[in-house]
């Protein structure tokens, strides 16, 4: 299936080995970003391992499966020589976009405030500069659709819909939020929205996201429902030199399962270079090795992911499998607001600031006078008032009352067993009260 | 009235069983006018059977479990009964599939994954602990997992050390999930059912050598919605002098060692656990009180093991009732041996329970 000859190829991947996007997606940029010339020179030296290893013969073998229509890559083609006439999105979209992808950011900078005064805790993973894949990707899907994603889950579970409120309040460690404090920033979770998780265990949540995809095709086809829901699962590069992540990959391709597997490539785990740690760094390619289109696209631009994401999720509803999508991307803070980030050269982080996704936005709404300034502004000030808001709700909120402690660990809590009377336990009053034994 | 209707729904069920499942009801209707015999494979079958004829959203997914008829045959007719989409053949990738049934149960399906052994369930032990146990308490209700997984736990017979292992233990220690022992085909039959509808996590350690044992059943044991209540142990049988506990396979092995021992005017009380979490604390004591004098017996190694926590519960609770110390008897504390007779060994028999069951009489004797 993956190889088939009537590929349709959106971005000579063969480029990629020699520097990080900039360079060859300035032929198919709507957003321009910095010319390649800055991209390859400090990049090249940590690349180098890379290019050796990847010889053209092998680079052509094995097609790629871009899924993205003609109409895109006419559209893409038309803009390299003018401001393309024939816009990707409405007004409203690209106000939804940008609102979205600014309130991941503005969260994300509010609770690294909150972490340094000692309001959050424990391990807290930020977004900053990865907005564009959740907003692109989550922005299309319907509420029934189900979203699955690792510990740096804040922003994938707002732009599902989870309030502001509720998220900034788990992460207080308050009763009001989202999983009543018990959850945390690791582990977001809303059934109301379909975010089934926020795991902490990288690859965890990709078999978990395979199943809910399963759940759709079994509800389908054996309890004969309507149902064309779709499964997200987002991960790192880490995670896919993990065994779970092929075994997914096959597992999904074997059953036509409607998922999207959304890698986001942001060069680094923790301290290890994706370099440093993958035989073959090109993870679009691990796709067509199971059976499945393998798409790589620029994870700074949101348009382009946006388009990507229009294509796979199509696919999954339409019922013809699964779709593996390469997101590079780059996260502006360190792994977590305790690592120190000495490892990264400053001036890849230089760089990729300048590949700002909400700043490239916004320049692409001015230049196709979709909105101006005053309008951007107004949606600046707007979130910038329900993130002061979700933090002053958090801060007022309770914390957990001391039965919370027992509560919720059985869906049945009989399976507390039975109390030295002869009665289940959950049947003691005091077990509400949070002074029984257990 | 009760007892009427669910006699007369046992004696339709075993018209159908006739009808649809051939060589092996026609035996069970050959003993009907006696006391029916069931082994524990076929308790477990007609549990899945009747529980994937009742919910639909019920599916089984493991390795070998359609077209082979399951590795040890349980799942013997079901993949011809309810097709490939509820009866899943997987790949060998226990990590993968455990995933994607708990993915399933937490977006509301009810499966039952099926482990070869209990000892494969170590490469998916992520998934069952963290995504399955953990997950209804850190979303705080909103996401339970109504999953059973399911297979052959401890030893059977020469198969080596990566083949052996009890994981009751572990399983045991872990907060979120229940963890059954079934012994008999009653157990079998009863503890799977209230498995698969129970809304969370429950984790069904049986026995490989006791799937071929035959069982007595009673006609309320067939009736389709016969259940037994999770985390109450059963007192298999009453005595007066010493306490044994054992769960699975030992539980057989402690019958016959109370047999040895009431002819030695010892009259031995045999509780079966069913359940290792929650485990039946309030029983065990209330035995112990009545007794003064306690053996635990299990397969699993000896260190953090199953009769540690029994021992622990005793002392915390009934130390002024005690006559003698804990006994506690357990496997070697070794990998398993493949050879015959050091294999033996490494794991309790019925003497070593007897002698264990003396030295806790004759201590202040």
């Amino acid at each position: 299936m993956a190889c088939s000859a009537t590929a349709k190829i959106i971005h000579n991947p063969l480029m990629l080995s020699s520097s990080r996007s900039a360079e060859k997606y300035e032929s198919c940029c709507k957003i321009s970003g910095p010319t390649s010339l800055l991209g390859s020179k400090f990049l090249g030296k940590k690349l180098l391992s890379a290019k050796s290893a990847i010889s053209p013969a092998s680079r052509r073998s094995g097609a790629v499966v871009a899924v993205s229509s003609d109409v895109v890559k006419e559209k893409k083609l038309k803009s390299s020589s003018s401001a393309a006439s024939n816009l990707l999105i409405t007004k409203e979209e690209g106000l939804v976009l940008y609102e979205d992808m600014y309130l991941g950011r503005a969260f994300e900078d509010m609770c690294a405030q909150m972490y340094y005064r000692g309001k959050m805790f424990g391990f807290v993973h930020l977004y900053n500069g990865q907005e564009a894949v959740s907003t692109g990707f989550i922005k299309l899907l319907k509420q029934e659709d189900c979203v699955v994603s690792t510990y740096r889950d804040h922003v994938h579970s707002l732009s599902k819909g989870v309030p502001a409120r509720q998220v900034m309040s788990e992460l207080f460690g308050k009763t009001t939020g989202c999983c009543r404090g018990q959850g945390g920033s690791m582990h977001m979770f809303s059934k109301e929205h379909n975010v089934l998780g926020g795991f902490a265990f990288i690859g965890e949540g990709i078999p978990v996201a395979t199943g809910a995809a399963f759940t759709s095709k079994y509800k389908r086809e054996v309890l004969k429902e309507n149902c064309d829901e779709v499964t997200l699962a987002f991960f790192g590069d880490g995670t896919c030199n993990n065994g779970q992540f092929f075994e997914c990959l096959n597992m999904a391709s074997l059953w036509k399962l409607p998922i999207v597997f959304v890698v986001e490539n942001n060069l680094w785990a923790i301290g290890m270079s994706h370099l440093r740690s993958t035989s073959d760094p090109q993870i679009w390619k691990k796709g067509p090795a199971f059976g499945m289109p393998g798409v790589h696209v620029d994870g700074m631009d949101v348009l382009k992911v946006r388009e990507v994401a229009q294509e796979a999720i199509g696919r999954a509803r339409r019922g013809e499998g699964p779709t593996l999508v390469e997101c590079e991307t780059y996260r502006f803070r360190g792994h977590s607001l305790a690592d120190p980030d000495e490892l990264r050269d400053p001036a890849e982080k230089a760089h990729y600031a300048t590949r700002d996704p909400i700043t490239a936005l916004k320049k692409y709404l001015f230049e196709n006078n979709l909105a101006n300034e005053a309008e951007l502004k107004a949606i600046d000030k707007k979130i910038d008032e329900i993130i002061e808001d979700s933090v002053e709700f958090a801060d007022a909120s309770p914390v957990p009352a001391r039965n919370q402690l027992l509560e919720n660990v059985f869906a049945d809590p009989r399976g507390f067993g039975i109390g030295p009377d002869g009665k289940y336990r959950c049947e003691d009053p005091k077990f509400t009260e949070g002074t029984a034994q257990v | 009235m009760l007892g009427i209707l669910r006699q007369r729904v046992a004696a339709k069920f075993n018209y159908a069983l006739n009808f649809e499942q051939g060589i092996g009801s026609v035996a069970l209707r050959a003993f009907s006018s006696s006391a029916n015999k069931m082994t524990v494979r076929d308790a477990i079958n007609s549990a899945l059977d009747e529980e994937m004829s009742a919910d639909p959203k019920v599916f089984m997914m493991g390795e070998e479990v359609g077209e082979y008829q399951g590795a040890y045959k349980i799942t013997k007719g079901l993949l011809d009964k309810y097709g490939p989409q509820r009866v899943v053949d997987t790949p060998i990738t226990e990590a993968g599939f455990t995933g994607i049934g708990v993915g399933a149960a937490y977006h509301g399906l009810r499966p039952v994954v099926e482990f070869m052994t209990f000892n494969f369930s170590m490469q998916a032990i992520d998934h069952i602990i963290n995504s399955a146990a953990k997950s209804n308490y850190m979303s705080s209700g909103q996401i339970s997992v109504p999953i059973v997984f399911r297979g052959p736990n401890g030893a059977a017979s020469g198969v080596g050390a990566q083949h052996s292992q009890c994981f009751a233990a572990w399983f045991g220690s872990c907060p979120g999930l229940k963890v059954l022992v079934p012994y008999s085909a009653e157990d079998a039959r009863g503890l799977l059912k209230a498995a698969i509808r129970d809304p969370d996590p429950v984790v069904f350690l049986e026995n490989e050598l006791l799937y071929g044992e035959s069982f007595p059943v009673s006609a309320e044991t067939l009736d389709s919605s016969f259940c037994v209540p999770i985390g109450k142990a059963k007192i298999e049988r009453e005595g007066k002098d010493v306490t044994i506990v054992a769960y699975s396979k030992m539980v057989g092995f402690s019958l016959q060692a109370a047999d040895i021992l009431a002819k030695e005017g010892i009259n031995a009380e045999v509780i079966n656990l069913r359940s290792i979490r929650p485990l039946d604390r309030s029983t065990i004591n209330t035995s112990v009180r009545k007794t003064n004098r306690i053996v635990t017996v299990e397969e699993g190694f000896p260190q953090h093991g199953v009769g540690a926590e029994i021992c622990a519960t005793v002392v915390e609770d009934s130390f002024e009732y005690l006559d003698a110390p804990v006994e506690r008897i357990a496997g070697a504390d070794v990998p398993t041996p493949y050879a015959a007779n050091i294999e033996r060994m490494a794991f309790p028999q019925v003497e070593d329970i007897v002698r264990a069951a003396k030295r806790a009489c004759y201590r202040s004797r």
